[in-house]
């Protein structure tokens, strides 16, 4: 039963950090309505930042938060502003060139990484990276709840921010319908570049806060912008409610599968939920909360 | 020139040529792939150009093509040539329950389905060990030693997938997928079965990208997972050939593959040694470190030329043709 516990444990902690990963995704893909897979890729140039400025400067990853947040905010801006949005004015046949354009910048980012830190694994070494306390026999990894208290403190004022603050209205004024919100006074092309913003954002502390328990190199992006997309789809494309959910639950899942079925299936179960979902419940959690 | 005929029949006269005139079996081989990638670039162009669902996932087929010539070859001991047509049926089997799935749902959910299709079968080929050998990979003996073989078939593959798009395009169906791509609620509204004719557009881009993969497999003679599945240069790839070339567009793909293969082997060789010889000649140091970036930077590359031609080109060279040609005489 302890096995059970932990693994418990172990999917939600994860979880936690997924959910701020997916919550980014899902608000780019509420305003924008494109699916951003450069998503992972932002994670891994901000976890180099961090790795940067803890390797050369000593720096603590979680004070780095102040550093790398910002950071990736106009690095969001900037690819927003400069990439994504000079083609909603073209005229093109496919609809999905902004999605293509993500992916092309994803690219550049990987192998700029690979550049400039070559494609070695690196990692930042905490004294708290390898700590642990235990609870009735069941161990927590202390940089892993911290991830998780910082994560879960994120996602709070991100809905705080979203419900109170004028531009979080707008966010979502413009998520309901560009055209109304328009009318009604609200910039929507800046109200675009911010969201990619806040996305970039949230992901860029999901990536400090796991890089203290993780590794780094510079392909790491891609099979994060999958679990991205894997979390949004399950909570349903730009419902952020269900992007929680859906990060705790794909956490858990991949906890269980790595224990009872087996480490090497671990990335395709995020796949297969992915199909399940498609199959059974395509519109994610979103159809059972509707929020 | 596009709207008559002679261009393309130029184009395939010299193609035709191409390898009793030109003897070195390194340009043979270059063109091999173009030819190959004109295959897939058309099968990726009647999903995504005509029908309007952009895949990523190509590679899916490409290599379920590929495993299924090496495995006819490799367990069952028959020749690979039977999975040229195999391949392209194993492709369509797998197509046709995915489109069946995710064709219920519109927007952005094809696109993700496929890339997480090109992942499963990544993982799954490479997990699979007791049928797959996992990364160790499929090795077969290659039929031919000179790559003229090789060439026409890839050559008549290429015919064939170009005439099919134009066959396509020409008949009832061709309308039904660009009604599709320009109003799916109109062409709903018109009584056309948008669920049933999106899966039959992948059907036919599977099919033919399943060929492409059979073929790579007895030509290249070897094949694992990362290669014959990879998003980069498999998938991505597609899509390059088929945005550069011009998206819907008849012979955008050929195009495309020309310049996406040209590009691509540009980069990895760097210039073709001609990086190389400019700094034994010149005997500048840094030179050597150019050299060693360049044939290094060659995703870099992709990257960018995805980001350069979406911006400037959207439409590819046979798409922007008017546009190109008005700024060369402009210049002029």
């Amino acid at each position: 039963m302890d096995v059970f516990f932990q693994t418990l444990v172990a999917g939600v902690l994860k979880g936690g950090l997924y959910a701020l990963i997916g919550i980014g995704m899902t608000l780019i893909m509420g305003v924008m309505r494109i699916i951003n897979l450069a998503h992972g890729q932002m994670m891994m140039v901000a976890m180099y930042l961090t790795y940067v400025f803890f390797h050369y400067m000593g720096l603590d990853p979680y004070v780095t938060l102040l550093i790398s947040m910002p950071s990736l905010f106009f690095l969001g801006v900037i690819i927003q502003k400069y990439f994504l949005n000079p083609l909603l004015k073209t005229e093109t046949i496919l609809p999905e060139n902004q999605v293509l354009m993500t992916v092309g910048i994803g690219m550049v980012l990987t192998e700029v990484a690979r550049f400039i830190f070559t494609s070695n694994y690196l990692s930042a070494k905490t004294q708290y990276s390898d700590a642990t306390f235990f609870i009735g026999g069941i161990s927590f990894s202390v940089a892993l709840c911290i991830a998780f208290i910082f994560a879960s403190a994120l996602t709070t004022a991100m809905f705080f921010f979203l419900i109170k603050t004028d531009v979080g209205r707008s966010i979502r004024a413009v998520a309901q319908d560009t055209e109304a919100a328009s009318l009604m006074g609200v910039n929507a092309e800046r109200i675009r570049n911010y969201t990619m913003g806040i996305g970039a954002a949230l992901v860029a502390a999901a990536g400090t806060l796991l890089l203290p328990v993780y590794y780094l190199f510079p392909d790491i992006g891609g099979p994060f912008t999958r679990k991205a997309f894997v979390i949004t789809i399950l909570g349903g494309l730009g419902s952020t409610v269900g992007a929680i959910f859906g990060g705790i639950t794909l956490g858990l899942a991949e906890a269980f599968g790595a224990t009872y079925i087996g480490m090497d299936y671990e990335d395709m179960i995020g796949l297969l939920i992915f199909i399940l979902v498609l199959l059974f419940l395509p519109q994610g959690f979103k159809r059972l909360t509707k929020v | 020139m596009l709207k008559s005929r002679t261009g393309p029949l130029i184009y395939l006269g010299v193609l035709i040529l191409f390898p009793l005139v030109v003897r070195d079996s390194y340009y043979q081989h270059l063109m091999i792939l173009v030819l190959m990638w004109v295959t897939i670039g058309s099968g990726w162009n009647i999903i995504a150009g005509y029908t309007g669902q952009v895949s990523f996932g190509d590679a899916a087929f490409f290599g379920s093509g590929a495993y299924t010539a090496g495995l006819l070859a490799h367990k069952l001991g028959f020749s690979a040539w039977w999975g040229l047509g195999l391949g392209g049926l194993v492709a369509l089997a797998i197509a046709f329950p995915f489109g069946w799935i995710c064709f219920r749902l519109r927007g952005a959910y094809f696109a993700l389905a496929t890339l997480a299709l090109n992942e499963i079968c990544r993982h799954l080929a490479t997990v699979w060990e007791s049928l797959t050998d996992g990364m160790v990979g499929i090795l077969v003996m290659q039929t031919f030693v000179s790559k003229i073989p090789y060439y026409y078939i890839a050559l008549a593959l290429a015919v064939l997938s170009v005439l099919c798009v134009e066959w396509i395009v020409h008949s009832r169906l061709g309308y039904y997928f660009i009604s599709i791509r320009e109003d799916q609620d109109a062409a709903e509204s018109l009584g056309i079965d948008t669920h049933y004719y999106k899966m039959v557009s992948l059907s036919f881009a599977a099919f033919l990208t399943g060929l492409a993969g059979s073929l790579y497999m007895n030509y290249m003679g070897f094949i694992d997972p990362e290669v014959v599945f990879s998003l980069h240069d498999i998938s991505i790839m597609a899509i390059l050939v088929g945005i550069v070339g011009g998206v819907g567009t008849i012979y955008g793909p050929a195009v495309g593959a020309f310049v996406m293969v040209a590009v691509s082997e540009i980069f990895r060789t760097a210039g073709f040694g001609f990086l190389k010889y400019l700094s034994q000649a010149t005997g500048w140091g840094f030179m050597n470190l150019v050299t060693k970036y360049v044939s290094e930077a060659h995703v870099l590359t992709f990257g960018v030329l995805v980001v350069l031609v979406i911006l400037l080109m959207p439409n590819g060279v046979v798409g922007d043709w008017p546009k190109l040609r008005r700024l060369v005489s402009r210049a002029r």
